[in-house]
């Protein structure tokens, strides 16, 4: 087990030398620089500019700069804002556990809601069970984020009352973060009501985060189900006298799991990148509203150090489903 | 008598134009007897067996006069009732042994779950039944197999697994569906011979389907030979072996390879089993029988008792071998 897990690791190594690439490349190709950005529509003191350039070391040739961004990276240096001077690392594990809390619920949405539905799907297959909810599966994949999460505000938010509009929590509460996640924080602060308040802001961004991933969770879950229902140890399974329920959840899912944990961690990149809209849309402060705020300011380590962060993240994740398999599957884990 | 099947009929496809996989089949099983079912593929041997067994899903549709098992009727029962016979007084066991087992869960797991539905054993009782049952099936090794997934054993040994799990409940009957097929002549030899030997010690009734001849020669007490979803021929192996009475079962007979030694080519059957389209009016063999005549091509053959078999055929041959009429 320890052997193998030591050769996914050592897979993974080139590809974060494409991401740093891609990341410094992306950046630069966007027109201006932060130092543009900041001075405005004002007129520019052509020496004050070349300063500037100069003491954010961005008059030397981009390969070079590319070189000294490796180094930096590789002492663990992800480099500094431009705009508010802090270290890229320290602001963004400060806004981390915002983004991290939204999309595990959301994944935990998706999950709940998508892992029966596709077993529902499959087990009556062809009834109106599988229809009504496979339908459903495809308009939810279909949704685009930003509309479905203003349609949700729109109905829930303003025409209903039940769910505030933007935020984590209401302004009346100062909860001090202790783990950086509101619902475990506000519980550990005791302070009554703070808590109902924060699962109320979390709620209405989960189910708009988790929309996707849910549907192709059920998608993926059915199309599994359906395969491994026509196995013939699920014959055997059903020739040993077991109930329906047991054959099913026991016998079918557990192989059936295999490509629906595949497909979960491939929609831990589609949350991220789905984090970048839906903090957008209801002014979560986690770490796409900060990218995307820093791609306005041209804040080149902030975006380059952000990209990499959320990369390593998603490349983690994959890692850990790779190792997943080979406990759900004994037969990856003994493959040579 | 311990299995009495009456006019079972198995469908699949659209009610408006079913593709009739079993029809009018009658059956009747002794405790402890052993009784081959032969006939090349389609011909609904494992179709007969999987219905017995309530594994038939819609859209293919079960109906029969009788099915009664152990003086219980098994058509009336309702599911969770049924389920309570299946795996402990009926038990089956199927061709391919890989695939049969579930790749997820070890040997000892999957054993052990059969015991735990259909008997009270748990904790160390149930481990130590497992670990019999595995010696009992000669496994070597047997306590370390318990560990072993399903991946890490050949085809032997898993049918081997499959068959204690079979025989966990000491089931009445138990039905082996082309269990050597997939394996090694010599491993076939072996797990025929273990199948023969517990089918003496559990003193159960064992159903044999096979397509080898040989095999059902040496160990079967009675044959039935089916064609094409019909029984065409139900006689005692000595008797179907020295005199076959239906035309097909001539043929099934002729095409052993060590009856057609010193001939260059191998005695075979021309045509294949009429599928849902192709099948004639008359007697489902007419098209591809050496004997048939116009009464053959448009009629059926009823099933009619003849010196100590039964038969399916209007010109059932003669001790020579030899159609009747002519």
């Amino acid at each position: 087990m320890l052997s193998f897990i030591l050769r996914r690791i050592a897979v993974v190594i080139p590809t974060f030398l494409g991401v740093t690439l891609l990341a410094f490349a992306l950046i630069h190709m966007i027109p201006g620089d932060p130092v543009l950005v900041m001075m405005g529509e004002r007129q520019i003191d052509p020496e004050f500019y070349a300063s500037a350039l100069k003491r954010l070391g961005l008059d030397q040739p981009l390969y070079v700069q590319y070189w000294h961004y490796l180094l930096n990276l590789l002492h663990g240096d992800f480099g500094t804002s431009i705009v508010s001077n802090e270290p890229v690392i320290r602001e963004f594990l400060t806004l981390f556990p915002a983004t991290l809390e939204l999309s595990l619920c959301a994944m935990i949405f998706a999950c709940l809601l998508g892992l029966p539905a596709g077993m529902l799907a499959a087990t009556r297959r062809g009834t109106i069970v599988d229809h009504v909810t496979m339908g459903s599966a495809l308009t939810g994949y279909s949704m685009p984020i930003f509309w479905w999460g203003l349609i949700l505000i729109m109905l829930f938010s303003v025409s209903l009352g039940w769910t505030p509009v933007s935020g984590r929590i209401s302004l009346e509460y100062d909860i001090p973060p202790v783990t950086g996640f509101m619902l475990i924080d506000t519980l550990l602060s005791g302070e009554e009501g703070a808590f109902k308040s924060a699962a109320h802001h979390l709620i209405l961004p989960a189910i708009v985060l988790g929309t996707i991933p849910m549907a192709v969770i059920a998608r993926m879950t059915r199309s599994a189900m359906l395969e491994v229902l026509r196995e013939d140890y699920i014959r055997t399974a059903r020739a040993k006298g077991l109930s329906r329920g047991r054959i099913v959840i026991v016998h079918a899912l557990r192989n059936a799991l295999m490509p629906v944990v595949t497909v979960i961690g491939l929609q831990i990149g589609t949350l991220l990148a789905g984090a970048v809209l839906t903090e957008t849309i209801f002014s979560w402060p986690g770490i796409g509203k900060w990218l995307i705020d820093s791609i306005s300011r041209r804040d080149y380590p902030v975006v380059q150090g952000g990209i990499l962060l959320i990369a390593t993240m998603v490349i983690s994740v994959n890692l850990l489903v790779d190792i997943l398999y080979g406990v759900i599957n004994p037969r990856i884990r003994h493959a040579r | 008598m311990l299995l009495d099947i009456r006019n079972l009929n198995v469908s699949f496809g659209s009610t408006a134009q079913p593709f009739q996989a079993v029809s009018g089949l009658d059956l009747a099983i002794n405790r402890g007897e052993i009784v081959g079912i032969v006939g090349e593929s389609g011909s609904g041997k494992s179709v007969t067996m999987l219905a017995l067994m309530g594994l038939i899903d819609a859209p293919g549709r079960v109906t029969a006069d009788a099915l009664q098992f152990a003086g219980q009727d098994l058509l009336g029962m309702k599911a969770a009732q049924k389920r309570q016979i299946i795996g402990k007084d009926i038990a089956m066991i199927f061709q391919d042994a890989l695939t049969s087992l579930n790749p997820a869960y070890t040997v000892g797991y999957q054993l052990m779950e059969t015991l735990r539905l259909h008997t009270p054993l748990r904790g160390a009782a149930l481990k130590q039944r497992a670990l019999e049952l595995l010696e009992q099936v000669e496994i070597p090794d047997a306590k370390s197999r318990l560990n072993a997934y399903p991946h890490q054993l050949s085809g032997g040994m898993s049918q081997r697994v499959m068959i204690a799990m079979a025989i966990a409940c000491q089931p009445k009957l138990l039905i082996a569906d082309e269990p050597t097929t997939a394996l090694d002549v010599t491993v076939q030899a072996q797990i025929m011979e273990l199948l023969v030997n517990l089918q003496k010690q559990n003193d159960m009734a064992l159903i044999l389907i096979t397509h080898d001849l040989a095999v059902v020669a040496e160990v079967a007490q009675r044959v039935v030979v089916m064609y094409a979803g019909e029984v065409v021929e139900t006689s005692s192996t000595e008797l179907l072996f020295n005199t076959p009475r239906h035309p097909y079962t001539q043929a099934l007979l002729a095409s052993i390879p060590e009856h057609s030694k010193g001939a260059k080519r191998l005695s075979t059957l021309a045509g294949v089993v009429p599928g849902q389209y192709d099948r004639p009016s008359g007697c489902l063999l007419s098209p591809r029988c050496p004997y048939a005549t116009d009464t053959c091509r448009t009629q059926r053959p009823p099933q009619l008792p003849l010196s100590g078999t039964s038969v399916r055929c209007f010109t059932p041959l003669n001790d020579s071998g030899i159609p009747s009429h002519e």
